[in-house]
């Protein structure tokens, strides 16, 4: 294990290291420094513009726009013809952002595919460009823009396109930088001696803390990845280090080159509280920290430097190397020497390997100290940050062969690390080229990684990961379909028939599909029939749905929304319908889709009534019409007349409808309106809206027999209910003369008992008992109980032998004071048993 | 909190706990301190589902009606409103929205649609200009909520009025999506048997909705064994006949709001005597009714004629109970008694509450009107003298009597004779316009669309050969001991429940013809398992033998007590073989579901 250290190097109390990642296969001619280069952060791809000065044009060449990846694979090329760029940048979705000297920013897919451009103002078209920076916040990719004015132009997010123009500096800066605090997105910038911040209102001077007073002018800065940190570096070749609020300084250095480097970047990881800064000069590699020494590397030719989360990527025309600071559980395990836990598990398990007894020593020694789990957890860890699947297999073995003596130890983080740097080693692989670090990659997430994959059109390999992550459908082989289906779309050598079988066939029922996604695109790509097979395999209406209406095929989605049964679909469609049709067309195109008529009817009826009306006589519906204006005379008419005539229109429509029982009620509603109205000039009270039977019963009650008597006859009302009527207006007017004279002006053709029920409602009995002798003998006894007369009751019950009627009397009878009556029912009815 | 919901052979209070997660969720998702602006209908069905304090939990701390005007003040971070998807109600919150201070007093507004999210409203809300304002606008799936171990309600009121007159079929298409979700909780449905229009649609939606929902499914070893989907119209007599039940009068007369009654106030005085007994709570009593209750639970389903020897036996259980106490000598023995105390306590409770209940029905169901009126329901439903004009409906209208009951009873004539000769319809509806006004016209109308009131024709009378094959009336009733589900109209047994008892056995083979005669296609469906992920071999064993399979009954449309009665019954029946659980658009009786139906026009209140 000697050997395994050789490549550290103490800066402090730390060490880093620098290995190869790749050896770049990818036969540059050009000199690096001849071009343009954009390295993506996360092991993303490389851009390269070549001749891209406008020096190169007079040598004849012309510009090629080339990406790579990381190992140096060529992923596309095209001959760049558009203006002069001056800075390359990718963005969070890894596309490539070309600036152009104009102000104009063109957008390219990973395969040189031009997806979009927008332009960084006026201002900047005017000016020019001098300096562009691409920057990641948590707002997405930003582009900031230093025209040859000396102005500071800069958007936070290039897909929600916000311009916003900075105050005015002093002058021309010699170094800047894009800070992000506090969610605002600020610029920090170097004129001369002094150090500027400039926020979307003010530009501040800042002095950094312990900064040398001798220090001289800034030549340049740097901001780390999470924009935590600053680094500045001034004339007498000073580096100062702290926080990017420039509230604390952490250290400083004197490198004693005055040449300012090539370029300057963090080196650092999450959680470490070590903070060292990589310089790069032709042919030197520097990094300082917080040491009096550095470390120094030699750079055998032209070398490019990408901060990275946890380290920074160095890449020339020849190599590709990872440089990082070693962490503790690494450090811990490897250290020459080290007694610590997990550097005695390692130990421990080759010697078993071995077979030699020293491995029981070895785990005993931690296992007494109880220090078994932790050296399990170091060793899993520490095979995290190992790049050689060797190394990784023998950490994991001591993990393994640890875990084995310990009980409960749950085996989610080993088997969770297991998984991962398979898949990691996978997408490190030369072929595939991504060098994600496991920092790096818990950061990025699965999801991510995916896409990312997905972009490169590795639909395969992503699945397969998927697969063996055993993630849900849903999370992963669903959304990796779908993008191999939106890429399929756009191959516009093949029949619309062909790919739309081919998408199918290939993702068939997979949840978690939404073919309505892929048919957007293929929408967007102009293919409208193909869009709409595809659309037929979509199940979900809602999604299906709106995505018709916007490529105008209304009466489809009409009828797909229909088929739903979501309701409120058909509502949407039917209002979009409404207003793209004019008016005629929409109520044909209603026609043929009834549930869409009468849904549209229902929302008529509580918002739009006119239109209402308009489809009733569209569809000659004259009952529903006849409704209308029945209801209108009631709800919308205030004068009598209006009233009467919306209810003379109903009639009309009724009679058409031939119904002839409501055009007689509706017509016999007009005629008690009518009488009604009169009665309210002549009395001078109000009787309109009372029904007929309440207008007479008011009548009586107000003596009016002779006109309640008019109504009578007019209305043909039955005898019966007439009777009923007036004799209990009668007796709540409490006029018994009048009753009297009633009963016997003919013969009742209720009868008498109601008379008498009326009376006693009253608490009459002396009129009540006028009645009861002419009540039919079949209820006779129910109008004594009614007066209170149990003995006549009873005398009647025993008269008809009628044993419901005896005990109906019983009943009613209190056994202490109707004991005479009690007794004599009694022997009645033992008599009827007798017989 | 809502234990008895889990007695029941389906827990159902797996559902309620999914509801409330989702809830908790939405409410968590609004960091800070809320205020809800509540669409008034909700709070009852809400209160099913959660109560106050799972809200507080959750940093509620106002609660406010939604009306028209200005928000009411409240010092909180979030407001969100609880509502319906209805236009109407959109043009309140824009107002509500348009008068908030956002300045002064910024609050995060959101929205939550109950049961669905709507494009319709978000685009009136778009119109009037306050969309953006809501930064969450979603939806709450509230289809169906548990009322009680067995009973499902979507309560929503006027299904059956959109379905049968408007042709509108929203609330099927929550039914639908209902069912999906109780299917993503209990398995998918094996077997789908329907009879009526709605029940076709709301079948076609669910086998639509089954590819949508792909991926989503369980593999759960289905709970239910049937879906059977009723319409209302399949049978439109039962609502219309009194119940009699226990649980049925109380709903008749008082009414039952999501499990709870209110009672008036005097028979529930306390008792004790000397402590101002003189002043009565003019408050009306409140009671919650579900199967928590041990005593209601044994009670609500019988004829209320069986009802008063329960409780005097009741009674006399709880005097014995509270008498042991003289008997305990030992101080175990007096330990025990006093553990015992509580529950003697709240059961002597529920006694003196259902006591006086039962008390309050008896005045009603031996009043003369209430006996009349049963009579001539009882002899319409046999089918006596159904052909022409009764002259107990004709002294009602002369004297009067509420339209609603008249309505009832010639709707009921109506039915019983599958339509009303020209001669007799015609006089009926002339009486009832005269009498009540011609604006009911609009109402009549309805429901001769509705198919309650119909005009005979030359179609022959079917209720006889549907009477007689179906045995809708049964002579010899046992109201004490029933044997059969007729008990709960006291003769009538609900032709509903009857198909549901033939379809378990022997079969709806055997009644094909009468089931022609019924309005509507009958159906049956089979929804395969979801194969892809096949079920746990643990989770596959095979039923037990004996073990009854469970029929979920879902009627379109509205049940009435007496028919959850009668399910009941059935599930009970030692060699029933098939358990019930009941599931409904809302729960109705003759009085609410005529209501619902009735077109009274009034000039508009502004």
């Amino acid at each position: 294990m000697a050997c395994y250290t050789a490549n550290w190097n103490p800066l402090g109390s730390v060490f880093y290291r620098k290995f190869d990642l790749y050896s770049m296969d990818w036969n540059l001619k050009e000199d690096l420094r001849d071009c343009l280069i954009a390295p993506g952060p996360y092991g993303g791809p490389i851009a390269l513009l070549k001749n891209y000065s406008a020096k190169g044009k007079s040598s004849g060449l012309r510009p090629v726009l080339e990406i790579y990846t990381a190992s140096g694979l060529p992923l596309s090329s095209i001959p760049w013809k558009s203006g002069q760029v001056v800075q390359l940048g990718w963005t969070v979705t890894e596309d490539l952002l070309c600036i152009q000297e104009d102000g104009s920013v063109l957008i390219y897919d990973l395969f040189c595919g031009f997806k979009r451009h927008f332009s960084m103002g006026n201002e900047v078209f005017q000016h020019h460009v001098v300096e562009a920076r691409v920057f990641h916040t948590e707002y997405g990719t930003g582009v900031a823009i230093l025209t040859k004015a000396s102005r500071f132009t800069l958007t936070t997010n290039i897909d929600d396109l916000k311009l916003r123009r900075m105050p005015d500096i002093p002058g021309p800066p010699s170094c800047w930088a894009v800070l992000f605090q506090d969610r605002a997105t600020m610029i920090l910038f170097a004129f001369g001696k002094d150090l500027y911040l400039l926020d979307h209102t003010s530009c501040s001077l800042m002095v950094p803390p312990g900064m040398n007073p001798l220090a001289g002018s800034y030549l340049a800065m740097s901001i780390s990845f999470n924009h935590k940190l600053l680094a500045l570096f001034t004339e007498p070749g000073y580096i100062w280090m702290g926080s990017s609020s420039l509230k604390e300084k952490f250290d400083d250095h004197n490198s004693s080159i005055q040449l300012s480097p090539k370029q300057m970047v963090w080196c650092t990881r999450p959680r470490s509280k070590q903070h060292a800064v990589v310089l790069m000069w032709d042919r030197l590699l520097m990094l300082v920290g917080n040491s009096t020494e550095s470390i120094q590397f030699v750079l055998d030719e032209e070398s490019y430097l990408i901060p990275e989360l946890d380290g920074v990527r160095i890449f020339s025309r020849s190599t590709h190397e990872f440089l990082h600071e070693i962490t503790g559980a690494t450090e811990e395990i490897f250290k020459i020497a080290s007694m610590a836990p997990g550097a005695l598990l390692l130990e421990a398990q080759k010697e078993y390997e071995k077979a030699s007894q020293k491995a029981d020593e070895y785990l005993r020694e931690i296992k007494d100290k109880g220090l078994l789990s932790e050296a399990v957890t170091q060793c899993i860890e520490a095979a995290g940050y190992e790049q050689e699947p060797e190394m990784q297999k023998s950490l994991l073995r001591a993990a393994s062969f640890g875990k084995c003596f310990i009980d409960k130890f749950s085996p989610d983080g080993f088997v969770k690390m297991c998984s991962e740097l398979r898949v990691l080693n996978a997408i490190r692989d030369y072929q595939i080229g991504i060098p994600l670090s496991y920092t790096q990659f818990r950061q990025l997430t699965i999801e991510v990684l995916l896409d990312r994959l997905v972009l490169r059109r590795l639909y395969s390999l992503a699945i397969k990961i998927c697969d063996y992550l055993r993630l849900s459908e849903f999370q992963g082989v669903s959304r990796i379909l779908a993008h191999w289906a939106c890429y399929k779309v756009q191959q516009k050598d093949k029949s619309d028939e062909e790919i739309a079988k081919a998408i199918n066939q290939k993702l068939g029922d997979t949840p978690g599909i939404s073919y309505s996604e892929i048919a957007a695109r293929a929408h967007a790509c102009g293919r409208m029939e193909l869009a709409i097979k595809l659309l037929e395999y979509e199940p979900r209406f809602g999604e299906q749905v709106p995505l018709l209406l916007k490529m105008k095929r209304s009466k489809l989605a009409l009828s797909k929304a229909i088929e739903s049964g979501d309701t409120d679909l058909v509502y949407t469609v039917v209002t979009y319908l409404k207003n793209e049709l004019n008016r005629a067309e929409f109520f044909m195109t209603l026609q043929n889709q009834p549930v869409a008529l009468s849904l549209y009817r229902q929302f008529c009826k509580h918002q739009e009534l006119e239109t209402l009306k308009d489809l009733y006589n569209q569809d000659d519906d004259h009952q529903e019409l006849g409704n209308f204006y029945m209801r209108s005379s009631y709800t919308s008419e205030k004068r009598i007349e209006g009233r009467v005539s919306a209810l003379q229109s109903a009639v009309d429509e009724y009679s058409k409808a031939k119904n002839e029982f409501a055009c007689k009620a509706t017509e016999d509603q007009i005629k008690l309106l009518r009488m009604q109205h009169r009665l309210e000039d002549e009395l001078d009270k109000s009787y309109l809206d009372m029904s007929l039977h309440d207008t007479v019963y008011n009548l009586v009650m107000d003596g009016m027999f002779s006109k309640a008597e008019q109504f009578y006859k007019e209305f043909k009302i039955p005898d019966k209910r007439y009777w009923w009527l007036k004799i209990s207006a009668l007796a709540e007017r409490e006029d018994w003369e009048e009753m009297e004279k009633f009963s016997k002006s003919k013969k009742s053709p209720i009868g008498y008992l109601p008379f008498v029920e009326m009376c006693m409602k009253q608490h009459n009995r002396y009129e009540a008992k006028k009645y009861v002798a002419r009540v039919a003998p079949e209820q006779r006894v129910r109008s004594y109980i009614l007066v209170g007369d149990l003995d006549q009751a009873a005398e009647a019950a025993i008269e008809h032998k009628n044993e419901n009627e005896m005990i109906l009397v019983q009943s009613k009878c209190t056994p202490t004071t109707d004991s005479v009556i009690l007794e004599k029912i009694n022997r009645a009815k033992t008599q009827i048993l007798k017989k | 909190m809502a234990a008895h919901l889990s007695y029941g052979r389906v827990n159902l209070n797996v559902l309620r706990e999914a509801m409330r997660k989702e809830l908790r969720e939405f409410l968590d998702k609004c960091a800070g301190t809320k205020a809800i602006v509540w669409d008034e209908y909700l709070t009852g069905p809400f209160g099913l589902i959660a109560q106050y304090s799972l809200l507080k939990e959750h940093e509620v701390e106002k609660m406010f009606t939604l009306k028209a005007g200005r928000l009411p003040a409240a010092d909180v971070k979030n407001v969100i409103f609880f509502v319906r998807p209805r236009l109407e109600l959109m043009d309140i919150i824009a107002e509500n929205v348009l008068s908030e201070d956002r300045v002064r007093c910024p609050r995060d507004l959101h929205i939550l649609f109950v049961p669905r999210r709507s494009l319709l409203c978000e685009q009136r809300l778009k119109d009037q200009g306050v969309l953006g304002s809501f930064i969450y606008r979603e939806e709450y799936g509230l289809d169906l909520i548990p009322f009680d171990g067995d009973l499902l309600s979507m309560e929503s009121e006027t299904s059956f009025k959109e379905c049968c007159l408007e042709n509108d079929q929203t609330s099927l298409y929550h039914a639908a999506k209902g069912l999906m979700t109780l299917q993503a909780l209990y398995g998918t449905i094996p077997q789908i048997i329907g009879k009526g229009e709605c029940a076709r649609h709301v079948a076609n939606m669910m086998m639509r909705m089954k590819r949508e929902f792909t991926g989503c499914q369980n593999a759960i070893l289905p709970v239910f064994d049937t879906l059977l989907l009723l319409d209302r119209n399949v049978d439109l007599l039962s609502p219309l006949a009194t119940q009699l039940t226990y649980e049925g009068l109380i709903d008749e007369i008082y009414g039952i709001q999501n499990t709870h009654v209110k009672l008036p106030p005097e028979k529930f005085a306390p008792k004790k005597q000397g402590e101002g007994g003189k002043e009565l709570p003019t408050e009306p009593k409140k009671l919650q009714l579900n199967s928590a209750e041990e005593l209601y639970a044994e009670i609500r389903d019988k004829n209320f004629n069986a009802v008063g020897p329960v409780l005097s036996k009741k009674a006399k259980v709880i005097s014995a109970a509270f008498e042991e106490r003289h008997h305990a000598k030992t101080v175990g023995e007096i330990k025990q008694f006093v553990s015992q105390l509580p529950h003697m306590q709240a059961a002597r409770t529920s006694l003196a509450n259902h006591t006086s209940i039962a008390e309050l029905i008896k005045l009603i169901t031996t009043s003369e009107a209430f006996r009349d009126n049963l009579t001539v329901e009882q002899e319409f439903m046999p089918g006596i003298d159904t052909d022409k004009v009764n002259s107990y409906i004709e002294d009602c209208i002369a004297q009067k009597d509420p339209l609603i009951k008249i309505l009832r009873l010639v709707c009921l004539q109506s039915v019983c004779n599958s339509g009303l000769k020209q001669k007799v319809l015609d006089y009926y509806k002339r009486e009832i316009l005269q009498t009540y006004g011609y604006e009911y016209l609009l109402t009549l109308n309805n429901l001769e669309k509705a198919g309650l009131l119909k005009h005979q024709g030359n179609s022959r009378n079917n209720y006889p050969t549907i009477r007689k094959t179906l045995r809708l009336w049964v002579d010899e009733v046992n109201e004490q001991n029933p044997n059969d589900i007729s008990y709960v109209y006291s003769g009538y047994a609900p032709l509903s429940v009857r198909l549901a008892q033939l379809l378990a056995r022997p079969g709806w083979r055997s009644i094909e013809e009468v089931l022609k005669l019924l309005p509507g296609p009958h159906f049956e469906e089979r929804q395969p398992l979801p194969v892809k992920q096949p079920l746990p071999v643990g989770l596959l064993k095979k039923r037990q033998q004996g073990e009854n399979k469970v029929t979920l009954v879902f009627f379109l449309g509205g049940v009435t007590y007496a028919e959850i009665a009668a399910l009941r019954f059935l599930s009970q029946m030692e060699d029933g073989g098939t358990e019930y659980i009941i599931a409904t658009t809302k729960l109705i009786n003759g009085t609410s579901w005529i209501k619902s139906l009735m077109d009274k026009p009034e000039a508009p209140p502004f």
